[in-house]
């Protein structure tokens, strides 16, 4: 090297010639993927916990024909004789307490009905149980049939049972779409609201901007790479369904995969709306909870929104998540043609997009 | 040939209750080849002027011109002509040096490679380290390889060797130099007096946001009047202080002021000036408890000029 030498002519023209032109959003989204998959924990979260989900929730909601069926029946020589008479069908656990301990069993839901037996010449019972239970009123209308058997009454019409338990009708199905909407909206926000929050505090987003990186492809580049991360997470997550419960894909898969990157996209984009001007983990972590929250509960990850009160069916629907998973439920279970969501689809697109756009203007980086 | 950087009556005030005035009406003349140091204690508004020539800050009022050009009007043209390293930025930890390079590559239309960068800092061994991995000054040393794999005919650098070990803080001065023997220009802030003595051109010491003085190191210290500095202090001196005043008349003896419990005298001869000395004190019945001589050095001119010390001189609002 001369020390003389001035610019332009110095030791760098060999490498000022032109070179292979490097993509800044290629290298923002590989940086991204590299940051993320160097973090043992946070690859256990994403992929990991969906699938613990599906197996806790799978297990504890499987659909179970109703095999047992746990009846009181309050200490009489009547009741005796009623316990005697449901014990004849296996399908009742028969118990015999004395009054007390049938009203607490009931109140804690250890029993699903009591039966109080009348002494009297013909038969009368009484039934106890909280109509406000499922399983509680299946269990009257169980234990009140048997009764009135035994007690002679015969059955004018004749009836048979086919049982039906097909794959696509069980709680393990609707739960499915449910936590790949649920993991979609969760790995939006906290992955990129908080990767975005971090940066900031570390004075890594002021050191970008000094840097004539386009705001748009960094932006771009933090919410495709989001997408990326959630390809094997929900591939994993319907593959793992699949074998683990049967649980299949009725529609078309390819409508699936879209529906599943247009979530990505769209929570990622909101992800960043709520990160944009945050300065602390702890205010980003207050507003993603704020913002989860009323998904959480009303979008129907676990149970179908149409239970809330019709005033607030306008609002449910307009959340991004009820949107994604009505649309991931319709070709998952119903096997509707991707054509048919158009109306979840541009709503979810709109999210997304009008959040990004919103980031992109209100972003603060330093 | 324009200067690198041009600031005319810079004003940066921070709202605030009471708004804070960082900057206050500080002029600032860069020109292109030279190394240049902003000098002054923490809180001088260094920071607030640097970033605000960086485009990372807008100015409350004032003009700055970067490479004859304005921010707002040519931000993409600037930022591909400068490089920046900001007082504390953490890299992302889990990326290589090698993919932490790349990645700032791929921000500009032109530049040099990543393994030319990682050669001008010295970290090709490192090149596959994950940044987590390296000592403060490798850090260091690649926040500025950022700053030069775009090829910048302007470097910014803001506090670069604050914290660092001596031997990384040579490396990193190594780096500059060879930088600005290129034919570049660098800008940057420091609140090391040596540093800016021995890397920069020129030196503007700044203090309450205000340039106090300017010219190379080597004229600053001239401007004391003498080359030589003569501390001391007096044992057990009861009575009445010695006036600083009465030192200054004795030869060779340019001026005098009282520093901590000693007297500190800016000579230009010391071997005139030791001896006039001796005799005085001697004459006066005062006893020396200690007496050093030293050259002069930028921060004799900062304390001459602002009547305090770097180290204690935090900026006090006012």
């Amino acid at each position: 090297m001369s020390l003389s030498s001035t610019r332009p002519v110095d030791s760098h023209d060999a490498s000022r010639a032109p070179q292979p032109r490097q993509w800044p959003l290629v290298q923002i989204m590989l940086s991204r993927l590299r940051e993320f998959y160097r973090e043992p924990e946070a690859v256990f979260w994403a992929y990991g916990f969906p699938m613990l989900m599906v197996v806790g929730l799978g297990i504890a909601f499987r659909n179970q024909p109703v095999e047992h069926i746990a009846v009181d029946v309050q200490q009489s020589p009547a009741g005796e004789r009623a316990a005697e008479a449901l014990a004849k069908n296996e399908k009742f656990v028969v118990e015999v307490n004395d009054s007390e301990v049938c009203r607490r069993r009931l109140r804690t839901a250890k029993t699903a009905v009591v039966v109080i037996a009348e002494e009297s010449s013909a038969p009368k019972y009484e039934y106890l149980y909280d109509p406000t239970r499922p399983e509680s009123v299946l269990a009257r209308g169980a234990v009140d049939d048997a009764l009135q058997r035994a007690a002679g009454r015969i059955d004018p019409a004749a009836t048979s049972d086919v049982e039906i338990d097909e794959p696509g009708a069980r709680y393990v199905d609707f739960l499915v779409p449910g936590l790949l909407g649920m993991s979609l909206m969760a790995g939006g926000l906290w992955g990129v609201g908080f990767l975005t929050v971090d940066m900031r505090i570390r004075k890594l987003l002021k050191r970008l901007l000094a840097t004539p990186m386009s705001k748009s492809q960094f932006l771009a580049g933090v919410m495709l790479s989001r997408l990326i991360f959630m390809v094997p997470e929900v591939v994993l997550l319907l593959i793992f369904a699949r074998l683990t419960f049967g649980v299949k894909v009725e529609g078309s898969l390819l409508a699936v995969v879209g529906l599943i990157l247009l979530g990505a996209v769209s929570f990622a984009g909101i992800g960043l709306l709520v990160a944009c001007r945050a300065k602390t983990l702890e205010a980003v972590s207050g507003l993603m909870n704020l913002v989860m929250l009323p998904m959480w509960l009303l979008s129907g990850i676990f149970f179908s929104p149409d239970r809330f009160p019709a005033a607030a069916q306008p609002f449910i629907k307009a959340l991004p998540l009820t949107q994604l998973i009505d649309a991931l439920r319709a070709v998952m279970l119903e096997g509707l043609p991707i054509a048919t969501q158009w109306a979840p689809i541009s709503m979810l697109a709109a999210w997304g997009l009008v959040s990004f756009i919103l980031a992109l203007r209100l972003f603060r980086w330093t | 040939m324009p200067p690198a950087i041009r600031c005319t009556n810079l004003v940066k005030r921070y709202d605030g209750r009471p708004p804070v005035d960082a900057v206050r009406g500080l002029d600032l003349v860069v020109e292109a080849g030279e190394c240049f140091g902003m000098l002054g204690p923490n809180g001088a508004g260094k920071t607030t002027t640097i970033e605000i020539i960086e485009g990372l800050l807008t100015a409350t009022s004032g003009e700055v011109e970067v490479l004859g050009r304005h921010w707002g009007r040519h931000d993409q043209d600037i930022k591909q002509r400068i490089g920046i390293s900001l007082q504390e930025t953490r890299l992302s930890e889990k990326l290589t040096v090698r993919e932490t390079l790349q990645l700032f590559r791929s921000f500009y239309r032109q530049g040099i490679e990543p393994a030319e960068a990682m050669r001008e800092v010295s970290l090709e061994e490192k090149a596959d380290v994950w940044v987590r991995k390296l000592s403060g000054g490798q850090k260091q040393r690649l926040a500025v390889a950022c700053a030069l794999v775009g090829d910048p005919e302007l470097l910014f650098l803001d506090e670069p060797t604050t914290g660092l070990d001596p031997q990384s803080r040579r490396q990193l001065w190594d780096i500059i130099r060879s930088f600005r023997e290129r034919g570049r220009t660098v800008l940057l802030t420091t609140h090391y007096m040596d540093e800016a003595e021995r890397l920069c051109d020129r030196v503007a010491i700044v203090d309450r946001g205000k340039v106090i003085a300017l010219g190379s190191p080597r004229e600053l210290i001239a401007s004391l009047g003498g080359e030589h500095v003569i501390d001391f202090s007096l044992l057990n001196h009861n009575g009445p202080l010695l006036d600083p005043a009465e030192f200054s008349r004795l030869p060779a003896v340019e001026s005098a002021r009282l520093d901590g419990s000693g007297y500190s005298l800016s000579a230009t001869e010391p071997h005139l000036a030791l001896p006039a000395l001796l005799g005085f004190l001697k004459q006066r019945g005062c006893e020396l408890s200690s007496l050093t001589t030293r050259h002069a050095s930028l921060e004799d001119v900062f304390v001459t000029l602002a009547g305090r010390h770097l180290d204690d001189a935090e900026a006090q609002p006012s």
